[in-house]
């Protein structure tokens, strides 16, 4: 009996090492954006603000800080991530439909490459994507970085949203048809309600991906800074000499706030597929 | 029977009841007949992600392939010169390189060391998961989500904070530990990132920090599958738990740590914004690993696409091997039916 409730003990203690560990630098990175610089550079610190403050996020959004506002580079990120996020999903719809309620030749062979080309380095890639995003004057521009997110997120939300339609019994479809639905109304008015959650979910993963996306921002914005998205913002802190730090982690838990959102309302989604590792920065 | 006949394809159109059929314009009845005819509906609805993922993933890697057998620079990016075709000159170029291959050493080593610490300690937290209770279980789970919902680069900015040299809390920590735990005062102003080996410790931790929840999400759910008769068995003829785990777990879950494994080797192999952001950008050429050298090669004065293409090639061809592995196993477990 006393054995048992050692074990019992014991596991509990282990959790809770675990979680504060893993906690740590989330929770340093609140703490020094509400402490004010004195204590951030204070050679003794302490872990919870002793005179909180909210300076660094005023910092950051009035923009004193790197001379623009915090909302130039919301707004950017918000148009890009939604515009891509929007056509991806309705073309990864299609394609979904087709691989789950058709039988044809390809199908495996499609199925197969999607798997593939997520694996693809985007490092690598980008080198290729540069020079012809250059020769089409897409770079600079916010429209090639929509363009990019919306390809890159296709692999992915393909496969999860294939999973949705083929729960969907098919009967439900031929029977709309038998009364005299054509196809496109019964995938608009019968399967779209019924798939609209897995929508949500495959539109929340790619919203992830594109808010977080780095390389290609880096490398397709250059200079224009009045262009960049909130990751490149976020990192671009650390190219000023000396780095207010405050700010930084200031700037970055705004950054970071609506991900975390998302990820907790996918939670249930995330734990039951091996899929919610391609959400991976 | 009308579905049936309709889903192969042989009957006509059928007339709808309020006749909406007859209304179309004609070309737009043929082109709907024709479709139907030669079914041809799952290759239009794929038409959109085959032409996006065609042009934006698959040409540019094919392109890549191409260039990197050219001397492809500025001037052929303006115009001033021509297409020039190389051979291998970039590969030998490359090969006698030895910033290529330290590169490749930091790629090999890093990946050689986070991809089974982020498996040890992934399945470590899951199988705790597993067997705590239900409210510790979401507290831990939580706080392990959070990890892995941070962006790369805010959990990069942050882990540079945190081993900044000035107020960073990690410099602080060492410092007062004891002489015995190797602390004191040497770790006064220590620069994490100025070389090579403390800045991969950095980024060891970071990754580690990062993955480990997604693994330990996957280990859980492959747990939650087992039948836990099968461990209590075990236990009751006295298997410890270094047996139970090895003897039964491992086995049962093993196409599950098959992919994870992959998986994992695909992103470390690879990792690239936690490693840019750590050593911040491209200054410190012994920081380089393979990704980062290759991109500073297309994107430091003067560019050298070719050399660049190369190299991402190789990078590309080494992730593809183990891709193939990754999509073996997936397809073992039943991925396309």
């Amino acid at each position: 009996m006393r054995s048992r409730r050692f074990r019992r003990a014991a596991l509990n203690g282990g959790g809770v090492i675990v979680a504060l560990v893993t906690l740590i630098p989330i929770f340093w990175m609140l703490s020094t954006a509400f402490k004010p610089s004195t204590e951030i550079y204070s050679l003794t610190p302490r872990l919870l603000p002793s005179h909180p403050t909210l300076g660094n996020f005023r910092a950051v959004i009035d923009g004193s800080v790197i001379g623009m506002p915090y909302w130039t580079f919301l707004r950017n990120s918000l148009v890009v991530t939604l515009a891509s996020v929007a056509i991806s999903s309705v073309i990864a719809l299609l394609a979904a439909i087709a691989v789950a309620r058709f039988r044809f030749r390809f199908r495996a062979t499609y199925l197969i490459m999607l798997l593939i080309v997520q694996m693809l380095p985007q490092q690598a890639l980008v080198i290729a994507i540069f020079l012809d995003f250059k020769g089409l004057n897409l770079l600079d521009s916010l429209v090639g970085l929509i363009v990019a997110y919306t390809a890159f997120a296709l692999p992915v939300t393909i496969w999860m949203l294939r999973n949705f339609v083929a729960t969907v019994p098919r009967e439900v479809e031929e029977a709309a048809a038998i009364d005299g639905a054509g196809p496109v109304r019964v995938y608009w008015k019968i399967l779209l309600p019924l798939v609209a959650p897995g929508l949500v979910a495959t539109s929340v993963f790619a919203f992830i991906f594109a808010w977080n996306e780095f390389v290609f921002a880096l490398t397709f914005l250059g200079t224009d800074t009045a262009k960049y998205t909130l990751p490149l913002y976020v990192q671009y802190f650390q190219q000023k000499g000396t780095v207010d730090w405050g700010a930084t982690m200031a700037a970055s838990t705004l950054f970071t706030i609506p991900v975390v959102a998302f990820f907790l309302i996918v939670q249930r989604r995330i734990s039951s597929g091996l899929v919610a590792g391609a959400v991976k920065g | 029977m009308l579905s049936t006949a309709k889903r192969a394809g042989a009957a006509p159109p059928p007339a709808t009841p309020n006749g909406q059929w007859s209304q179309l314009p004609l070309p737009v009845r043929y082109l709907k007949n024709w479709v139907r005819r030669h079914r041809l509906a799952p290759y239009l609805l794929l038409l959109p992600s085959a032409v996006a993922i065609g042009l934006l993933l698959v040409w540019p890697a094919i392109q890549l392939g191409i260039y990197s057998f050219q001397d492809y620079g500025l001037p052929q990016v303006t115009g001033a010169a021509g297409t020039q075709w190389t051979g291998f000159g970039n590969f030998s170029t490359i090969l006698s390189d030895p910033e290529f291959w330290s590169s490749l050493k930091l790629s090999v080593a890093f990946s050689a060391i986070v991809v089974p610490l982020t498996l040890v300690v992934g399945t470590l937290v899951g199988l705790l998961l597993n067997r705590l209770g239900r409210r510790m279980a979401a507290f831990v789970s939580t706080a392990a989500l959070l990890a892995w919902a941070t962006p790369a680069v805010s959990a990069s900015v942050l882990f540079v904070w945190v081993f900044d040299p000035d107020g960073g809390l990690v410099d602080w920590v060492l410092r007062r530990l004891p002489g015995w735990l190797d602390g004191g005062a040497h770790w006064n102003g220590f620069s994490w990132t100025n070389a090579a080996l403390p800045a991969y410790t950095v980024i060891t931790l970071l990754v580690v920090w990062q993955s480990f929840p997604f693994i330990a999400v996957s280990v859980l759910a492959g747990l939650k599958t087992m039948p836990p008769e099968l461990a209590e068995s075990a236990r009751v003829d006295g298997a410890g738990p270094w047996q139970i785990f090895w003897r039964i777990t491992y086995p049962v879950l093993k196409p599950i740590f098959m992919v994870l494994l992959l998986l994992s080797v695909i992103w470390d192999f690879g990792v690239f914004t936690q490693v840019y952001v750590v050593i911040g950008g491209l200054g410190n050429r012994d920081e380089f690993n393979l990704g980062i050298y290759a991109y500073d090669h297309a994107f430091t004065m003067p560019p050298t696409y070719g050399l660049a293409s190369a190299l991402a090639l190789i990078l590309t061809v080494v992730l593809l091997i183990i891709t193939v592995g990754y999509v073996r196993a997936s397809v073992r477990q039943g991925a396309i039916d």
